[in-house]
Parts: C-alpha cells; sequence; structure tokens
C-alpha cells in the first residue's frame, strides 16, 4: 500500500487517537507540575473616625484575570509529586527518624494516602491474578470432561460474572454480604457470631473485594484456557497414555506446558486490569477499607473543587505502574514481530 | 479430549469433575438469579433480618401489597428516578459508539494489515500502549479543555471520547481479522484496475462481517459498561446507566429506597444476558482472538 493510501485510510482513527489520547496524557503530565494561583491579595487602608486600620482582602478581579490567564496555575516542578497526598517524602523522613520500631514506622507510612492506596492496589493485583488463574483452569479442565451439549450451557453462564460492569457485578455481591442479605447471613451463621458485618472489618472488605475480582476474571481465564485445551496435541497425549502416566502427570507434563503461553497471556492482561481496580471499591463502598491510585483520582476529580493537579500527579504516577506492568507486553510483541520478519 | 481417554476416566474423578462444575454454575449465576428475583420484592424481604427465606417467598411484600412480587421498586427507578432517561442515553451513545468506531476502525485496520511499512509495527505498538492506559488518568486531561470550550455534559463530546479511547483495541481485533483475509483477493482486484478504496469497497467489505462483528460486539461492551467517562464528563441529565447506578447509591441509601438501585442494576444486567445468548460465539472467539495467536 502507497503512503498517501495509509494516509488516508488512517486518518481518522489515527486522529482520534492523536487527540484523545495522547494529548491527554501530555496534558496531564503538564498539568501535574502546575498548582492553581493563590488568591491575589491586596492590603487597603480604612481610615474611619477613629484612626487607619489596614485590611486584607482578596482582589477577586485580580484573581479572577490572572487565573484566565494562565489556566494552568503557576508551575511547581515536582512539589506536588512529593506533598503529603501523593509521595510524602517529608513524612516518611519524619517518621523514619520519629519512629521506635518498624512497625509503628509502617503504620505511618499506612496512613499516608499514596501507599495506603499502593498497599491495596498491589495486595488485590498479586492475590486475585495467581487465584484466578487457578480458577479459571480448574474449570476448564472440569468443563473439558462434560458432554458436548452441557458445555454450552456452561460457557453461557460462565460468561455472565464478566460481562457485567464491575460497579453493577460488585453491588450484586455487596447485596448479598450485606449483613441482613443471604450470603451475609450465612457468613454470620458459619462464625457464630450474630454481629460479623462483612463492611465493618478492613481484612473481610479486603477478601470481599479479592473474592470479587476473582469471580469477575475467572471466567476469561476459563475460556482463554479452554480453547487452548482445544488445540492440545493428541499424539503426546496418547504417548503419554501408553507410557503409564497418570491422569496428574498428564495434567502437569502435557497440558500445562502447552498452556503456559495463554497462563502468560491472561496473566498479563489481568495484572494491567487489576491493577486499575476502583469500581469495585465505589459498589463495595469500601472508601474507608480500601482505596486505590485510581479511587483517589476518581476523588480529587468529583468533588466540589476539582482537585485537577493533585489527580493529575496520581494519574501520571499510574501511568508508570502500568508502564511498568505492560513492559513484558511490549517486550513480547517486540519478539514476535521480529521473529515474523 | 479423546474419546479413549474419556471413556477411561475413572468414576471418581467424573463425579468430583462434574460436581465442581456444578459449584462454579452456581457460584457464577445464583447472585443474578437471586438479585432478579428479589427486585420483585420489597427491602424487608431482600434484606430480611428476621428470616433469610422471607427474600424467596415474599412475606412483608404478601403484607405491603396483597401478592408476593411488586414491580414497585421498578417503577420507582424507572419513572420517579427517571432512570428511563439513563436508558435512552446509554442506548444512544452505544449505538453511536459503535458505528463510529467500526467505521473507523475499518478502515485503519485494513490499512495496517496490507501495508509492509515498519511504520505499521510502531502504530501497533503505540496503539497497544494507548489501551493499557486506563481511562480515568485521560480523564483528568479532558475535563479543563472541555470546560473552557463549553464542551463538557453532552452526549456527543463522551460518544467522541468513547470511540477514542476504544479505537486501539478496535484496531488490534480487526487488524489480525484483515490479516486472515488473503492479500490475494484485493490484490486481484487491484490489477483489474481498482483503486485500494474501490477494492476495499467491494472485495473486501462483503467478506469482512464476522470479524467486524465479533469487535462490534466488545465496542459495545465497552461502552455499555463504561463507568469513569459517563460519571465524569456527562451532567446529570445526560447520564448514562451505569454512572446513573452509581448516583442512585449516594441518593437512595440515605431515603431507604435500595430497591430503586437494585431494580435499576437488573435493568441494566438483562441485555447482557441477552447479548451473551445470542453472541456467545463471538464473544468467546473474540476473547481467545488475542491469545491463541499470540
Amino acid at each position: 500500500m502507497k503512503h498517501k493510501t495509509f494516509f488516508w485510510f488512517f486518518l481518522p482513527t489515527g486522529l482520534a487517537m492523536l487527540l484523545f489520547i495522547a494529548f491527554p496524557i501530555v496534558s496531564v503530565v503538564i498539568q501535574s507540575m502546575y498548582t492553581p494561583h493563590d488568591a491575589v491579595l491586596i492590603t487597603v487602608e480604612n481610615c474611619g473616625p477613629f484612626g487607619c486600620k489596614q485590611a486584607t482582602t482578596i482582589d477577586q478581579e485580580a484573581t479572577a484575570s490572572l487565573r484566565a490567564a494562565e489556566p494552568l496555575g503557576k508551575f511547581v516542578g515536582t512539589e506536588i509529586f512529593t506533598d503529603r497526598g501523593h509521595l510524602a517524602f517529608g513524612e516518611i523522613g519524619a517518621a523514619w527518624r520519629g519512629s521506635e520500631t518498624m512497625g509503628v514506622f509502617f503504620s505511618s507510612i499506612y496512613n499516608l494516602p499514596f501507599y495506603r492506596a499502593m498497599t491495596f492496589t498491589l495486595t488485590f493485583t498479586f492475590i486475585s491474578v495467581p487465584l484466578l488463574i487457578i480458577l479459571g483452569f480448574i474449570i476448564a479442565l472440569a468443563v473439558n470432561s462434560l458432554n458436548r451439549h452441557l458445555k454450552g450451557v456452561v460457557i453461557f453462564f460462565s460468561l455472565l460474572p464478566m460481562i457485567v460492569a464491575p460497579l453493577v457485578g460488585s453491588l450484586v455481591l455487596y447485596w448479598m454480604v450485606d449483613s441482613r442479605g443471604v450470603l451475609g447471613t450465612f457468613i454470620q451463621y458459619l462464625a457464630n457470631d450474630p454481629d460479623l458485618s462483612m463492611k465493618a472489618s478492613t481484612p473481610l472488605t479486603w477478601v470481599m473485594i479479592i473474592v470479587y475480582g476473582i469471580w469477575h476474571s475467572a471466567p476469561f481465564a476459563f475460556v482463554v484456557f479452554y480453547a487452548g485445551l482445544q488445540t492440545l496435541p493428541q499424539d503426546q497425549m496418547e504417548a503419554a497414555q501408553i507410557d503409564g502416566a497418570s491422569r496428574w502427570e498428564q495434567v502437569r507434563y502435557v497440558v500445562i506446558p502447552h498452556i503456559m503461553p495463554l497462563v502468560t497471556f491472561v496473566a498479563l492482561i489481568q495484572l494491567m486490569d487489576k491493577f486499575r481496580v476502583f469500581e469495585e471499591i465505589i459498589g463495595f463502598n469500601a472508601e474507608a477499607h480500601a482505596t486505590s491510585l485510581s479511587w483517589m483520582i476518581l476523588n480529587d476529580l468529583s468533588g466540589e473543587t476539582q482537585l485537577l493537579s493533585s489527580a493529575a500527579a496520581t494519574s501520571v504516577m499510574t501511568l508508570v505502574g502500568v508502564a511498568i506492568l505492560l513492559s513484558p507486553v511490549l517486550v513480547r510483541t517486540w519478539r514476535d514481530f521480529q521473529e515474523k520478519t | 479430549m479423546s474419546s479413549v481417554s474419556a471413556q477411561r476416566r475413572p468414576k471418581g474423578l467424573r463425579i468430583a469433575a462434574n460436581a465442581f462444575v456444578v459449584f462454579w454454575l452456581i457460584l457464577a449465576a445464583f447472585p443474578f438469579l437471586w438479585t432478579l428475583w428479589g427486585s420483585f420484592k420489597v427491602e424487608l424481604d431482600f434484606f430480611s433480618i428476621a428470616d433469610w427465606t422471607n427474600a424467596l417467598t415474599g412475606a412483608n411484600t404478601e403484607r405491603a401489597y396483597g401478592t408476593t412480587t411488586t414491580t414497585t421498586a421498578y417503577h420507582g427507578a424507572w419513572i420517579e428516578q427517571e432512570f428511563w432517561r439513563a436508558v435512552i442515553n446509554t442506548a444512544v451513545v452505544c449505538f453511536c459508539v459503535v458505528c463510529l468506531s467500526l467505521t473507523m476502525g475499518t478502515l485503519g485496520g485494513y490499512a495496517l494489515s496490507r501495508s509492509n511499512y515498519r511504520y505499521t509495527f510502531w502504530l501497533l505498538i503505540a496503539a497497544l500502549m494507548f489501551r493499557a492506559m486506563p481511562p480515568i488518568t485521560l480523564v483528568s486531561g479532558y475535563l479543563l479543555p472541555f470546560f473552557q470550550w463549553n464542551l463538557w455534559g453532552y452526549l456527543p463530546t463522551t460518544i467522541v471520547v468513547l470511540v477514542a479511547i476504544n479505537q486501539p483495541f478496535t484496531l488490534w481485533m480487526l487488524h489480525s481479522f484483515f490479516q486472515k483475509i488473503p492479500k490475494e483477493l484485493d490484490e486481484s482486484a487491484k490489477v483489474d484496475g481498482c483503486t485500494q478504496f474501490q477494492a476495499f469497497r467491494h472485495v473486501i467489505i462483503p467478506v469482512m462481517w464476522p470479524g467486524v462483528i465479533t469487535t462490534g460486539l466488545f465496542s459495545f461492551l465497552l461502552a455499555y459498561n463504561d463507568f469513569v467517562v459517563g460519571a465524569l464528563l456527562l451532567s446529570e441529565e445526560n447520564r448514562t446507566m451505569v454512572p446513573a447506578i452509581a448516583a442512585f447509591l449516594g441518593t437512595t441509601q440515605t431515603e431507604g429506597n435500595v430497591m430503586f438501585a437494585v431494580a435499576a442494576v437488573v435493568s441494566a444486567t438483562a441485555p447482557l444476558f441477552v447479548l451473551v445468548m445470542f453472541f456467545q460465539r463471538q464473544i468467546v472467539s473474540g476473547l481467545t482472538a488475542g491469545a491463541v495467536k499470540g
């Protein structure tokens, strides 16, 4: 295809991505280095019958015109990144010097919003991804042994948790584990504690969201692995059977090596996906117990006064996190491409 | 698996596998069925302190309305809280997003699959990176310009943003799909004197529908399930369903109208059930397309 033809074919999609993905990223990076202008103050001397008084007031007009002239705000460099709401270097230093034991040090770090969000995001990501892969794999093995007609039905119901919006799915579960809901009552019965509430305890809230994360994404792993099982090399399986391999050995030495590239694929996709957790937090109404980077951005943006700069700084750090998780995918795509040419 | 191994499967293992499938089915489907059933009850039944079986039998619903099922929650959500508005908005947004992103995506994906220059690889890599960007990080970049140019709050703005966010995925999917269509098809049309666009129009378009439908399904799902973009870029009366449900939570929990939100959630989930029923095969093939190829 000629360059010119290619250009016209690619123009609409390229333009859309440039305007609404590339530019916003640049704008977010720039915004994160600016902070809103302070109000312009003027000192006025009011003289009355009892002498003169100096009063400081906000010059509304000057403030408005300054804000209109430079809507980005004033340049502060990396100040927002290091403030208390983000990386909080100053607070960490103070905590390091002031804490007697490591326990105290970590608990004071955990009280900083950014590290609190990071702790939950990483815990959620690295616990739910391996578990959902294992669950998906077991479902795939079990469904694969079913009768052909049943498979369709099972796949139909399996797709449901994955296909609904995370907010909707987590609400469905949230209402069930409510202390008055059916699962909540059941858990109270199991624990023999009529006052047990999943919502009130931080560890239980975390467990709840992690369970939701597994429930939501296990179908994806299942469908991918199930498709992989359909291409299982039959001669290898037969050879293993003739050699007297047990079922477990067949799975261990034939099935798993065959599925392994798919496991990597699912893991990479899901790591990136879970890293942006936050609709779950809203659905489970869990802001008090669990926050994430994306939740911090939403929180900054949806308040009365939108904290654009703070949100932008968190966005930039989220992008850095995503980039780290994305790098193996890029390396893989690069290698594929090199092999092809 | 081959029939030989299926026959040799010991009975215990077969039972265990079947039991596990049943367990998974309950895990996957029960929450939805439970919520669907409960949405026709009053709050005292759905959230029952006294006895959980009330949610099944609807004892309090019967006391209040004389029947064991009631549609008051739906009436409250759709009419009183004007959820119908959100439904119409979602329909408009989904329709426009699917049409636009498929039009742009087919053109771009086709071009990427038919050009052998090195820049196609870099464009695909850029698309891959764009795809990984969480939409919420982009939204904070939109707000300031949209406010300044007075674009904030309208459906077309959201549609355009969703189309753009959707493009990287659409491009990848359609690119790999077009690569499976033999190049000889449009090459021969060009030899016969067609321009590239005529070749695309008369030779490729008639055979591309399976891939386009699969891609369109995923575009639809993205628009339908979107929360961030709608919640932050739409004004209250233009909200789509998922942001509207989120807004319900704030208002209903204080007023004790949780059932409105339950009804809204069921209303938002029902179309997806139908979608999976009709397009299960396409959804599965779309999910596995990226994986099995790589």
